[in-house]
């Protein structure tokens, strides 16, 4: 039985992807993850603003202690050696590429156009496999326009293609008035892939101290529609790798994102619900049911469910909806 | 490197001869100290990069205990044939005395590298003269002395040829801060010439010396009167050579780089009938005043001292002009009883015994003075007062120059209107804050021009002697030759003001040139700022024809994204202004500048640094100025006017920056100081100040418990006082239960607030319809200074609340106590001044206190003024700072009077008895005084008990009297930091603490040396980065509190008051009352862990849930009590080390510097955290009797 996928053009030993988040901070857990029997590892997102935040806050800090009285002229060591920048970020994926064969896949999370491009550079470098764009991004400014907000990842992923020459996959939001045709453009600046999607910052009231919560819930199986239908649509209408994020608890999402044409499913979720070990179990539960089904590789069923593939396209339409409706009465 | 090709730094002098030192050794062995510490910063750091000596080594560094430690490793890395340095400086030179002797006795090659300064005598100096040096002078080590930055290079090395050539160490030494802290353009030695003038035979012929298993002898034997003296006198011909060597190798070094010196070097008149000797930096004013005496058509000449030890008569008698009539010796040193000073003695030796033997032919006069202690100004005018001196028939000997002695009469007056020409400069000066990055920028400016020009320029920076609102004053000069001016700038062609309020409070433009421009950073606009200036600044500049400037730095920093950082914004109006280079080459240096500052803390900062250089001379304006003054004269009042007559007379003057002017009749005698003078500065630094909020506060005492300047006070009272009280008196009904008609108020002292917000930070109560609003605020000072300042002092006329009414076991309760330490010099939110207010409000009426010196002795003991305070009878806190290695003893000796007079009290007392009536003498000797009220009621038999003495007239009542005082207990407090208690007092500590004397000891401990730049000590932690420590502390933190433990009959707690006050308090208050030895262990938040202080509780909360600092208390009265002495006081962790200790710089700096290892050692130091807490929860749980039993 062959779990084995290509994703970014990179060869995965299975459609389990590990997507960015805390649990690969910590190199151990990387290894684990391969242990376990993930196709890859997207790294834990590099932050600009929070490179940005560490270097205004040494700044100030060195310069509000220095030269302060007579008997001390400054209160560190010199900082010649001292580079506020992703470099523990970097020495991670150092590591990472190093202590394990796996595919690493970088994730930026940038603000500026120099971030961007000065911090892929620097992934590059340190040896990622590929990279993922983390455009993170509300437009909770009233004035900014959709097409300034479609501008905004056209800018940034030609400018980051200028820049590496590893895989670009694109984390997408899902609220583009129309994401197949963002999806096309962003394949014409040069994205290799897309991430379908991003789950955005969603916070919460506390009710009692009339406070803003700042958590972020895991994400639910039921989570896995939205990126499904778009998966079904994009799959085989634009020439790039696909990669489904949501909701994957299971196999059973797996197997779904697989069918609708994602070249891997990434969690994060069930791993810190269940443990890293978890993978494994899922790798199996995706043999077992491929088994079952007769399917002897990844390739043989994905994307049988798309639109391209299935014999009702319509399924996925407008008059689909209307039969949902239909249904309820 | 191609030793022709000329290498020139920007350097000061201690990184001047650092650089030499470093790569002339193998081993360097440091303790930090003022002011030599850079010397062995700079060797830790290049080390830690790995830069390597001459011999392609990289040196081994090491950080010992304290100086005694690092001389005794130095002897020993020598005595295995290692070149071993030392850097140090005052005080820690006395401590390596013992070691120099035998250093020196073994005929030892070393050079000691010392940044002269003042010793502590009638009180500490950190500044520079040659007190320490000279008190070396009898170790057998030569002596040879730098008089500027590059001779401190230069000499840096020939000391090193010499002492390997003669074998005899020497101690070279350089005037601590005017040359050690200046900052000057020189040529560096190219390490080619280094290698060249240290034969690597020399370095062999040194280590075949060495002891050595394959070739065994005994060196240090123990010898008798039979060999002893003749052993001592094998060494003379090696001192004889050793003048020679010096010279030798002064000529070869002048071959290599065309800088030639002599061992006594004359510059002046080849006929000088006048000649003055001297030593240092000095000699170079001297050198150049003596120039411009003979451009006039005197005849004067000044005669340099190098090699000081061993003095040559024959190359001394040579250097002298045969001329010479008269002679002066200059000594930056006293040596109180002597004949004369050291150098006098020396060279009145020299020319008696060169008469004796023919070499002169008649004796010159010869006078000797001080100048210059604890670099005290020596400039033109004071060296022409004493060449004024040698024409008179009969000049004063052992006079003083430079200062005012009207009690013994020694010192000679001076015009100080003297100066040399000083066109060939351009001069400035710089009034900032410590804080505002004014004295960085002008380092930078220095480098800037140096380093880009031909041109030569030197900087040297003052400060105050504050750690917060610390006014700083740059002087900074230029000039297309080398400048040889080691004195402070009097005539400045460009002055700026970095804070608008100094031209109400500093006099800055008495050291104007006519036409001199004057920056302002003003917020008035060019057409307001006018009559907004003093009306004694207008005149001035109206009468100087002073052109003058403005610019609002402030808003343009903040528009820029710069924050409250004006330095580049200023650093460019006096580019565009001062003329020294032309403004488009100035500006693109500036930006050159930045770039090589910045580029690697990220492209962000860079940028706003370009953004704000630009937008600066879009806001630089030139004010238009009338024909007339228009403002009335400000009163530079530097205290409050109900001052005492010494704070007026004194203490005023010296805030005012006139202390130079004060006669010796003025100063103590013993260096006795009055306490509570911090109460009239009034320095009102911070322009936000905390506001209470009557109606939403619940009188809880936090913010007061945790106010590091005692500037937040709370009192109870009948509501009657609020009939009389100001418009805008502030009071809420006390929310205690059985105080009916009582008010609470809480009162601010905005003028002596830093503006720290850790009031704000501690406060609990918010406003029910916006949570932002708490029961205490930061808002804007001056719209409500004036109401505050009547109320103020309507509080100050309440009574503080009977101390017998007050539950002191609660931080609630502490509030109503009188802090007797109160509006130090401290940092703003210092983490260890809140300990020692509270120490004051338990105990401070009986309090005596020993202080290792540090942070804690200087802002509690730097004069002018004092924090430590009396209360309305006039009790308060006794206070003295001994040293730093020896607070313990120091304090135990404390408690050893105080045990003594008070047996001998009670003795005197049980004779007297009949006399002063049983009852009395009863109730004295038998009272307990555990509670505040017995001590209370003590005290008021004890008064008793002296009136009535004081109508006797026998012997055992006066010397009863001589000493009731004691029969109320005092309570003996050993202050000090880490690196007292960790480090060089640890020896002691550990012998007091084993004494079993009632002392108690609070270490607030800051995890590094905070006073002298962050240096690591013994409680620096695992993971944390800091000076000599630049790749992460290796090893754990000394647990000092299970040490301490270990002895069974010490009371140890660990304490962090910003984590659990209550905690705190109750330490302190069991430490008190244990009648044995105590230990606190305190946390103290510190500038020194890289995070703004405002989150200093925040942190020590944080540091408490990590278990890095589990809170505990060991009480051996529990032990006593057959119960388990071991309390923890925390809860169990609740966060990883992490989340804590990345909050803050020291740090987190290891994550970008070294990654892998930061993660290394955080998970080490996490390990540590784990293990110490398991064993302390595995204490917590046991029986009594497996802790040691007390006597």
């Amino acid at each position: 039985m062959n779990l084995s996928t290509n994703y970014l053009g990179i060869k995965l030993e299975s459609p389990v992807v590990v997507s960015a988040c805390t649990l690969s901070e910590d190199i151990s857990n990387v290894l684990r993850m391969e242990d376990a029997g993930a196709g890859a590892v997207v790294m834990f997102s590099l932050f600009e603003e929070q490179i940005r935040q560490d270097a205004a806050r040494y700044d100030a800090i060195s310069q509000s202690t220095n030269n302060l009285f007579a008997e001390a002229s400054d209160f560190f060591p010199s900082m010649d050696d001292y580079h506020v920048g992703p470099y523990e970020y970097l020495e991670k994926i150092r590591q990472a590429k190093a202590r394990t064969s796996l595919p690493i896949i970088g994730s930026l999370n940038g603000i500026t156009n120099e971030g961007w491009i000065e911090y892929a550079k620097l992934i590059e470098e340190a040896g990622a496999d590929a990279l993922e764009v983390n455009i993170f991004f509300i437009p909770a400014d009233i004035h900014s326009t959709g097409e300034d907000v479609e501008r905004r990842y056209i800018d940034i992923v030609k400018a980051i293609r200028k820049s590496v020459r590893i895989p670009i996959a694109v984390k997408l939001s899902p609220y583009f008035s129309a994401i197949g045709n963002m999806a096309r453009r962003l394949y014409e600046e040069g994205a290799n892939g897309l991430v379908l999607f991003n789950r955005f910052y969603q916070p919460d009231f506390d009710i009692q101290q009339l406070k803003v919560l700042p958590n972020l819930q895991y994400s639910e199986a039921s989570e896995i529609r939205l990126p499904l239908l778009w998966l079904a649509i994009l799959h085989g209408r634009v020439p790039v790798s696909l990669a489904a994020t949501s909701g994957v608890n299971s196999e059973i999402e797996v197997i779904k994102y697989l069918l609708a044409g994602a070249d891997v499913a990434m969690t994060a979720s069930t791993l810190y619900r269940n443990g890293i070990d978890y993978i494994t179990v899922m790798n199996h539960g995706i043999r077992n049911w491929m088994k079952a089904k007769g399917f002897e590789s990844i390739q043989a069923f994905k994307g049988a469910m798309s639109q391209q593939n299935i014999s009702d396209p319509t399924a996925y339409e407008r008059a689909n909806y209307i039969k949902i409706l239909e249904s309820k009465r | 490197m191609a030793s022709n090709e000329k290498l020139i730094a920007t350097i000061d002098g201690n990184e001047a001869a650092a650089y030499v030192a470093y790569r002339v050794n193998e081993v360097c062995a440091i303790y930090p100290i003022t002011p030599s510490s850079t010397m062995a910063e700079l060797a830790d750091e290049w080390a830690a990069k790995g830069t390597k000596n001459i011999w392609g080594h990289v040196p081994d560094v090491m950080e010992m205990q304290s100086e005694g430690g690092a001389a005794g490793t130095v002897h020993g890395a020598l005595q295995t044939g290692s070149l071993t340095t030392t850097f140090t400086a005052s005080q820690g030179l006395m401590l390596m005395l013992p070691n120099m002797y035998k250093i020196a006795g073994e005929l030892t090659p070393a050079v000691f590298h010392v940044a002269a300064r003042s010793l502590a005598a009638q009180g500490l100096s950190i500044f520079g003269d040659h007190q320490d040096v000279m008190a070396a002078r009898t170790t057998g080590f030569a002596m040879l002395s730098s008089a500027s930055v590059q001779e401190a290079h230069d000499m840096a090395l020939i000391a090193q040829a010499a002492t390997m050539r003669s074998r005899i160490p020497f101690i070279h030494f350089f005037d601590g801060f005017r040359t050690s802290h200046e900052v000057s353009k020189i040529e560096l030695i190219p390490e080619d010439v280094m290698r060249s003038m240290i034969p690597d035979d020399l370095l062999f012929a040194h280590r075949s010396r060495a002891l050595n298993p394959d070739n065994p002898f005994i060196r240090g034997t123990a010898q008798n009167p039979d060999v002893y003296f003749q052993g001592r006198e094998t060494v003379n011909n090696f001192y004889t050579a050793t003048p020679g060597i010096v010279h030798g190798v002064m000529q070869e070094f002048a071959q290599h780089t065309g800088r030639k010196y002599e061992l006594y070097e004359y510059y002046g008149a080849a006929d000088a009938d006048r000649v003055m000797i001297i030593m240092g930096s000095g000699g170079e004013t001297a050198a150049e005043t003596a120039a411009a005496l003979n451009a006039t058509g005197e005849k004067t000449g000044v005669l340099l001292i190098r090699l000081y030890r061993p003095f040559d008569m024959d190359y001394f008698i040579k250097a002298l002009p045969v001329t010479v009539q008269s002679i002066a010796v200059l000594d930056r040193t006293k040596e109180p009883g002597a004949s004369g000073e050291p150098l006098f003695q020396d060279v009145l030796a020299s020319l008696v015994q060169a008469f004796q033997q023919g070499m002169l032919a008649q004796l010159p006069r010869l006078i000797g003075g001080r100048y210059g202690l604890s670099s005290k100004e020596w400039t033109p005018a004071m060296v022409k007062a004493v060449f004024d001196e040698l024409k008179k028939v009969k000049p004063k000997n052992h006079f003083t120059i430079g200062i005012n002695d009207d009690v013994s009469h020694t010192s000679l007056s001076y015009d100080p209107s003297y100066t040399l020409d000083e066109s060939g400069w351009r001069q400035a000066l710089f009034f900032g804050l410590g804080a505002d990055g004014t004295v960085g920028a002008n380092k930078n400016s220095i480098k800037i021009i140096g380093e880009n020009t031909p041109m030569y320029g030197q900087g040297y920076f003052v400060y105050d002697s504050k750690k917060s609102g610390a006014r700083t004053v740059s002087h900074l000069r230029f000039g297309k030759n080398p400048i040889k001016a080691p004195y402070l700038v009097s005539q400045a062609d460009f002055i700026a003001c970095h804070q608008f309020n100094f031209t109400e409070k500093v006099e800055m433009l008495s050291f104007a040139k006519p036409g001199a421009i004057f920056l302002i950073n003003s917020p008035f606009s060019k057409d307001e700022v006018w009559n907004n200036l003093p009306g004694n600044v207008q005149q001035t500049i109206i009468d100087k024809q002073i052109k003058v400037y403005v610019i609002d730095a402030t808003t343009v920093a903040r528009e820029n994204g710069m924050g409250t950082r004006i330095n580049t914004i200023m650093q460019t109006c006096f580019f565009a202004l001062a003329e020294v280079l032309p403004k488009e080459e100035a500006i693109a240096e500036i930006k050159h500048a930045i770039e090589k500052t910045y580029s690697k803390k990220g492209r962000a900062i860079v940028e706003k640094n370009f953004q704000a250089v630009d937008a600066t001379l879009d806001h630089l304006h030139q004010v238009t100025i009338p024909a007339t003054a228009t403002a009335a004269t400000a009163s530079l009042q530097s205290v409050s006017s109900n001052a005492p007559e010494f704070v007026k007379s004194v203490i005023g003057p010296m805030l005012a920056g006139h202390g130079d002017e004060l006669p010796v009749s003025a100063i103590s005698i013993d260096g006795t100081w009055p306490s509570a003078t911090t109460q009239y500065e009034k320095r009102n630094i911070s322009d936000l100040v905390p506001i209470w909020e009557p109606d939403l506060c619940i009188q809880c005492g936090n913010c007061s418990f945790v106010c590091p300047h005692s500037v937040i006070r709370a009192k109870f009272y009948h509501e009657e006082y609020l009939a009389k009280a100001p418009e805008g008196f502030k009071s809420a009904p006390i929310n205690a239960r059985g105080f009916p008609e009582t008010k609470y108020t809480l009162e601010v002292y905005l003028e002596d607030c830093t503006g720290c917000t850790l009031c704000v930070d501690a406060c609990p109560a918010s406003d029910p319809n916006d949570r932002s609003k708490k029961a205490i605020n930061m808002a804007d000072k001056a719209p409500i200074l004036e109401t505050e300042k009547a109320s103020i002092e309507y509080f100050e006329n309440i009574p503080w609340n009977d101390r017998s009414r007050i539950n002191f076991s609660t931080v609630h309760g502490a509030q109503f106590l009188e802090p007797l330490f109160e509006f130090s010099g401290a940092c703003a939110g210092c983490g260890e001044t809140p300990y020692l207010k509270l120490l004051t409000q338990l105990f401070g009426d009986r309090l005596l206190v020993a202080n290792a010196t540090g942070c804690s002795s200087i802002y509690g003991g730097n004069l002018p003024t004092t924090p430590w305070a009396k209360n309305k009878d006039g009790q308060g806190p006794a206070w003295s700072n001994s040293l730093f290695e020896d607070n313990a003893e120091f304090g135990l000796g404390m408690r050893i009077t105080a045990d003594k007079q008070f047996e001998m009290a009670e003795t005197m007392l049980r004779e007297l008895a009949p006399t002063v009536g049983e009852d009395l003498a009863n109730s004295i000797i038998d009272a307990p005084q555990e509670m505040e009220s017995e001590v209370v009621a003590q005290r008021a038999r004890v008064k008793e008990l002296k009136s009535i003495l004081r109508t006797k007239e026998d012997s055992l009542s006066r010397q009863l009297l001589s000493v009731a005082d004691q029969l109320v207990k005092r309570s003996v407090w050993l202050v000090g930091g880490d690196g007292w208690a960790y480090d060089i007092g640890y020896g002691g500590l550990d012998h007091v603490l084993a004494s079993g004397r009632n002392v108690n000891v609070i270490v607030l401990d800051t995890e590094v040396y905070s006073n002298t730049g962050g240096q690591s000590s013994k409680s620096t932690p695992t993971a944390a980065t800091a000076k000599f420590a630049a790749a992460g502390k290796q090893v754990g933190k000394k647990d000092l509190a299970m040490q301490a433990i270990s002895y069974g009959n010490v009371y140890v707690a660990r304490v962090a008051f910003g984590a659990n006050p209550q905690q705190a308090l109750l330490a302190m208050r069991e430490a008190a009352a244990y009648d044995g030895p105590s230990l606190i262990l305190a946390y103290s938040h510190c500038i020194a862990h890289g995070y703004d202080l405002k989150d200093g509780l925040n942190q020590q909360t944080k540091a408490v849930h990590s278990g890095y600092w589990p809170l505990l208390r060991y009480n051996p009265m529990l032990r006593r009590k057959k119960l388990n002495p071991f309390v923890l006081d925390s809860q169990r962790p609740t966060m990883g080390m992490k989340d804590y200790a990345y909050n803050e710089l020291r740090y987190k700096v290891l994550v970008n510097s070294n990654p892998e290892q930061a993660e290394r050692l955080m998970n080490l130091a996490q390990e540590f955290v784990n293990l110490r807490w398991k064993n302390y929860e595995e204490m917590a749980t046991k029986s009594a009797s497996d802790f040691m039993p007390i006597a």
